[in-house]
This record gives structure tokens, C-alpha cells and sequence, in this order.
């Protein structure tokens, strides 16, 4: 098994090497770390975002507020400062208890209620959306406040040359990997994703674990709504209308983590945020027409969900478990 | 303002007078109900829908704003019903209008196809259709916004000016598109190819649907500035969209050299950014005054006798050019001074 999880990761890596190939011959200016940097840091968000997404993925979970915990809570604190005069401290630490609250919820439904993850989170997406639009803010573009130094710092300062976005991105790489690799948490998520059943009977504590995933990743989309803010210098709710959740789901199953859980890991999803990246680039410079960009990356998804079936088949032992199986 | 003033100007009159003599007030024409009665009691107790693209954006939210005060004003019925960017969930919304039959319906166009049919029907069921600011390809009765091939005519002129002939540009032009099927896009784009294809020294070097997303914008200008770091100007569609590529082109440091072009509503957001240097010029469409363009042709359409889809009018507001020089003596809207 191990081996042919490895092509997946194998097939998307050598796929990006080549494009970055193609491309570099193809279209000057490509290969400039200039341009290399412009591309990770246009995918940055999107990678943060598959980070919290494959969490709860490998553990068998989906979550499709994902986009909507991030865009409400930082809408919120970006308009608690700017127009309610709380300071940022506080109003940072509101938006947190916000995440942890949605995260909490989103938990105990799906553990404690077996409600499916799928199902839970795609009504907490429009219930958290909903509480956004109806009492946290007036107007769906928040801008960041002006001569903030979390938000500066955040948006334009950088690390030997590379934006603190990517540092951000790889900083948070490097802690869902150890997470997963090396504590005990870690080792239960895959327990859990593998066979639900087993983990249980194992003496594992299912429920309170899908809790804790669910809030880790609400908390990482707060970070990566603080970090988007900060780079486009304000948030627009409308990135919840639009395909990013989508975008998050093939970042991650593009990488080669299962849909059926217990798969891959934070490599994964670094392979598979580098082969959207180049693909966005290159259709970029290319001047690709919006709707074909459209095409050509759902064509992509279609296939790798189609690659992932056939690769990591469903265990008949272990899948038509009541939560979390997708 | 001036209505209410002379309303109860006329009133105090009428009481004044009807101390001395009532009969003779009315002789006198001062309680003026030849104009007032058909005026107020046939605006009393009519319905109004709107169906914006979605609520909680400065332009809708500031014509709201201004329809609804009117309306309470003059006692008619004014409903918002939301669709949330959602053409679908608008389609649904414009059904259940049908159903209803209020005395009009205020359209704004997520693009130019999708509620033309709908609007049609509306017509035909007599109810009075007036789109805003985002037409559709059919007319219905009235039509009150920007002229965006104008809008786009302005634009595009004024990108020329910056980086066409003479200039000793590069001559470099991106494109950043909002959404590719809305009206304001495709006239707008209608525009630009039309400009920049009589000035040869314009080169297109991107064209490309920001999709009303600021941190889209912020992406395609980056990648578009490494492949053309001699970049002179950029035009976009939305000045809440373009303000990405405003940050993008900062961070570039290069906001002397590359000039942004967008449209916008004209507020307070629109004309921090122009002071912040992350935009240079918006053609503004100024809201508040197509929020009372709205509300005097709403009050046409209630009292006039025609009926629904018999007389077709249009009203392109007013532009005004906003830069740098403009936003330091002239004052922005913001939300709460229309409420």
C-alpha cells in the first residue's frame, strides 16, 4: 500500500516538474525567483487552508465551512477594529474564541449527534455565513486598519527575501507535520481515518478527537484569513461564493490524500499546492480566458478524485461507517 | 427636503387661514390639492421590490438606503429581497414577484441574460420593471445607471494619456475583468478593445477575470509584473476588486510607474485607496446621486398612467472623475450619512 500511495504523490510531483519544465522553455520569465515566488505565494493561502482541510480529512472528516469560518471571523475582527474602535488585541482574540466556538460545534454534532461531517459543515458553512452577514458586519469588504503593525508586518515584511506569506505557509507546514509525525495525536488521526472501529474499540478517544481536529482547523483558517487579509489588505466575504472550497478539496486530493481517510500527510498537500500553483501561473501568463482556467482545473480535480479511487479503493471492512465516511 | 419644506409651508398656511376663514383658503388654491392629492394618494399603500445582486456592498447598501427613506416618507411599501450573489436563488425571488404582483420591481443584472426572460414576464403580468446600473439585453420600463460603455470609453482614454503614443512607456496594459458575463463587464470591454485597438502603441498584455475578488487581482498583478516588469497601466472593473492589484503593484514597488485605472460607486472606501496610492483614477458612478435618479424615476413609474412596459427610459448618471487631486477637495460618501 505504502508503495502505491507513493505513485500518487510520484505522478502529481513528476506532473508539476514537467509543466515547470514546459513552461520554463515555453514562456520567458518563468523560471525567474521572482516569479517562482509570486507563483508559491498566489497558492500560500490555498496551501494553508488544505493544511486545516487534510487534517480532518486523513482522520476521515471533511469540513466545508472552512471558507466561511475563515471570511466571517476575520470580516469580524477587521470590522470591530475599524468601525466598533476595539482595539486589534482584543478583537483578535474575539475572532479566536469565534473559530473555537465554530470549531467546538462542528465537533460535537459530528461526534457526540453523528451527524456526517459532510452534512454538518456544509449547514455550519451557511449558519456561520449567515451570522456574519446578519450581525457581525454592515458591509462584505472589511479593510484592514490602516498602520497596523500585525497586518503590515504580515502583508509586506520578509524573511531573506521570501514574503512572511510563504514563511507563514511553511512555518504551519512544518508544525501539522510534526503534529502528525511525531505526537501521539498525530498517530491517533491516522488511527482513526484507517478504521473508525478499530480506533474505538482500541481504546482510542474518537469523539473527543474529531472535537480537537475540528478546532485546529478553524483555528488554521483564522490564520489564513489573517494572512490573506493582511496581503490583499482587506477581506471580501465573497471569496465564501466563490469555488475556493473546491480549490482547498483538489489541493488536497490532488496531493494523494484519500477521501477514505487514514492517507497521506503534509507532503501531499505540498505536492498538490505546487502543481496548482503552476498551473495557475502558467495559465496566467498564458492569458488563459477565465472559463477555460475553469475547465482545465475542474477537468484536473475530476481526474485525480478518479486516480485516488482507483489507487486507494475502499476498504470493504472499513468504509459504510456512520461518521465521517464521505 | 424642498418638498416637505414647501408641503409644510402650505400647511401652516392652510391652518393660519383657516382660522380666519377656511372657505377662503381653498379659494385661494394655498392647500394646493390640485397637485398634492394625485401626488400623495397615489403613492400611498403601492409596493416595491428590489432585487439587488446582494445586500451588504456600498452600492447597494447606499441606494437602499436612499429608496427605503423615500419610501417611508411617502408611505409606499419598499421589500429587499436578498439573493446573495445567487442568480439562482435571484431567479427564485423574481418567480415568487410574479406571483405577488407588486407595482414594480427594481432589477440589478448579475449579468446580460439570465433575468431577461424573467423581466419580460414581469411586463407582461403588469408589473413595471426598472433595472439598475446592470442592464440586461431587453429594456424594460426604465433603466438608471452607468452608461458603462462610457464608463469604459473614459477608462481607457485615460490609460492613452498615461502610456500611449508619446509617452515613452512601454506601452504595456492589463486588463483585470470582473465577472465575464455582468453588463458592466462586457461593455466595458467592449470599450477597451475598441481604444486601445485605434492606438497601436497600446500593447494588451493580459487579460484576465478578477471575479470581484481583491485577493484575485492581487495574484494575476503579480504574476502579470514579473512577466512584464515594464507594465504601465492596468484597468479593471471594480474599484473593491482592483484595490488588489493596487497592493500588488505597491509591493512591487512600482506605484509611479504603473497607473490603475477602475470604476467604482464613489465612497469613502474608494477614495482611502486613492489616497492610500493603491489606486489612481475612479470613474465614479456616485451613488447617492443614482439613489435619488432612483427614487425620482420610482415615483415616475408609480404615477404614471401607462402601463407596464409601454414606455421605455433610460437615465445614465452622471461620472465623475476621481483622482488623487479630486479626493483632497471633494468629500466621499459613506454609508451612514445616506441612512
Amino acid at each position: 500500500m505504502a508503495r502505491i500511495r507513493l505513485t500518487q504523490e510520484g505522478v502529481v510531483l513528476a506532473l508539476a516538474v514537467a509543466m515547470c519544465v514546459v513552461f520554463s522553455l515555453a514562456l520567458p520569465n518563468f523560471l525567474t525567483s521572482g516569479n517562482i515566488i509570486a507563483l508559491v505565494r498566489s497558492v500560500s493561502i490555498l496551501g494553508i487552508l488544505g493544511l486545516g482541510m487534510g487534517l480532518v480529512v486523513i482522520a476521515r472528516g471533511i469540513d466545508l465551512a472552512l471558507i466561511a469560518t475563515m471570511v466571517v471571523s476575520v470580516s469580524w475582527v477587521l470590522s470591530l477594529t475599524t468601525n466598533s474602535g476595539v482595539d486589534l488585541g482584543p478583537a483578535l482574540l474575539l475572532g479566536l474564541v469565534f473559530v473555537v466556538a465554530i470549531g467546538l460545534i462542528n465537533g460535537i454534532l459530528i461526534a457526540y449527534a453523528t451527524i456526517p461531517a459532510i452534512f454538518t459543515t456544509l449547514a455550519m458553512g451557511l449558519v456561520v455565513y449567515g451570522v456574519g452577514r446578519g450581525w457581525l458586519f454592515q458591509v462584505d469588504v472589511q479593510n484592514t486598519p490602516e498602520g497596523s503593525a500585525l497586518f503590515e508586518f504580515l502583508g509586506r515584511a520578509t524573511v531573506l527575501g521570501v514574503p512572511m506569506l510563504i514563511v507563514a505557509f511553511l512555518v504551519l507546514a512544518l508544525v501539522v507535520w510534526m503534529a502528525l509525525r511525531w505526537t501521539r495525536f498525530g498517530r491517533f488521526v491516522y488511527a482513526m481515518g484507517d478504521n473508525p472501529a478499530a480506533a474505538r474499540i482500541a481504546g482510542l478517544p474518537v469523539r473527543p478527537m474529531i472535537v480537537a481536529e475540528h478546532v485546529i482547523t478553524s483555528i488554521i483558517a483564522y490564520a489564513a484569513g489573517l494572512v490573506m487579509a493582511a496581503t490583499a489588505s482587506g477581506m471580501s466575504t465573497r471569496v465564501y461564493n466563490s469555488t475556493m472550497i473546491y480549490d482547498v478539496l483538489l489541493v488536497v486530493v490532488l496531493g494523494g490524500i484519500g477521501l477514505s481517510g487514514g492517507r497521506g500527510g503534509v507532503r501531499n498537500i505540498l505536492v498538490g499546492t505546487l502543481l496548482v500553483g503552476v498551473l495557475l501561473d502558467g495559465m496566467t501568463i498564458m492569458d488563459v480566458p477565465y472559463i477555460e482556467q475553469n475547465l482545465i482545473k475542474s477537468i484536473i480535480l475530476l481526474c485525480a478524485i478518479v486516480v485516488d479511487s482507483i489507487i486507494n479503493p475502499r476498504d470493504e471492512q472499513t468504509a459504510q461507517q456512520e461518521q465521517g465516511d464521505i | 427636503m424642498r418638498m416637505f419644506r414647501s408641503v409644510a409651508l402650505a400647511l401652516t398656511l392652510a391652518i393660519g387661514a383657516s382660522t380666519v376663514s377656511a372657505v377662503q383658503a381653498e379659494d385661494k388654491g394655498l392647500d394646493n390639492h390640485v397637485k398634492l392629492d394625485p401626488y400623495y394618494s397615489g403613492l400611498k399603500g403601492k409596493k416595491v421590490v428590489f432585487v439587488p445582486l446582494a445586500m451588504g456592498f456600498d452600492l447597494t447598501e447606499g441606494w437602499a438606503a436612499i429608496m427605503k427613506r423615500q419610501a417611508a416618507d411617502l408611505g409606499y411599501d419598499f421589500e429587499i429581497r436578498d439573493p446573495n450573489w445567487s442568480t439562482d436563488a435571484g431567479t427564485r425571488a423574481i418567480t415568487a414577484i410574479i406571483a405577488e404582483k407588486p407595482d414594480l420591481a427594481i432589477i440589478h443584472n448579475p449579468d446580460l441574460q439570465s433575468y431577461a426572460r424573467l423581466e419580460q414576464r414581469m411586463v407582461q403580468a403588469g408589473i413595471k420593471v426598472l433595472q439598475v446600473n446592470l442592464e440586461t439585453t431587453n429594456p424594460t420600463d426604465y433603466y438608471v445607471g452607468a452608461d458603462w460603455v462610457k464608463v469604459g470609453l473614459i477608462e481607457a482614454d485615460a490609460l492613452v494619456k498615461k502610456c500611449g503614443k508619446g509617452s515613452g512607456t512601454s506601452g504595456k496594459v492589463a486588463i483585470l475583468e470582473g465577472q465575464p458575463t455582468a453588463a458592466s463587464n462586457l461593455y466595458e470591454l467592449y470599450a477597451y478593445y475598441k481604444v486601445f485597438g485605434e492606438n497601436p502603441e497600446i500593447k494588451i498584455v493580459a487579460d484576465q477575470a478578477a471575479t470581484y475578488d481583491p485577493a484575485k487581482a492581487r495574484a494575476i498583478t503579480e504574476t502579470v509584473l514579473q512577466q512584464h516588469p515594464d507594465l504601465c497601466g492596468i484597468v479593471g472593473n471594480w474599484d473593491n476588486q482592483d484595490v488588489g492589484a493596487g497592493a500588488a503593484v505597491e509591493a512591487a514597488g512600482k506605484s509611479d510607474q504603473v497607473y490603475i485605472v477602475t470604476s467604482g460607486g464613489g465612497s469613502q472606501t474608494g477614495c482611502d485607496n486613492i489616497k492610500k496610492g493603491l489606486l489612481d483614477l475612479i470613474v465614479s458612478y456616485d451613488v447617492p446621486l443614482q439613489g435619488n435618479a432612483l427614487n425620482q424615476s420610482i415615483v415616475e413609474l408609480l404615477l404614471s398612467p401607462a402601463k407596464a412596459g409601454e414606455i421605455k427610459s433610460t437615465y445614465f448618471t452622471p461620472l465623475t472623475l476621481q483622482t488623487k487631486d479630486w479626493v483632497a477637495t471633494h468629500n466621499c460618501w459613506t454609508l451612514d450619512q445616506l441612512k
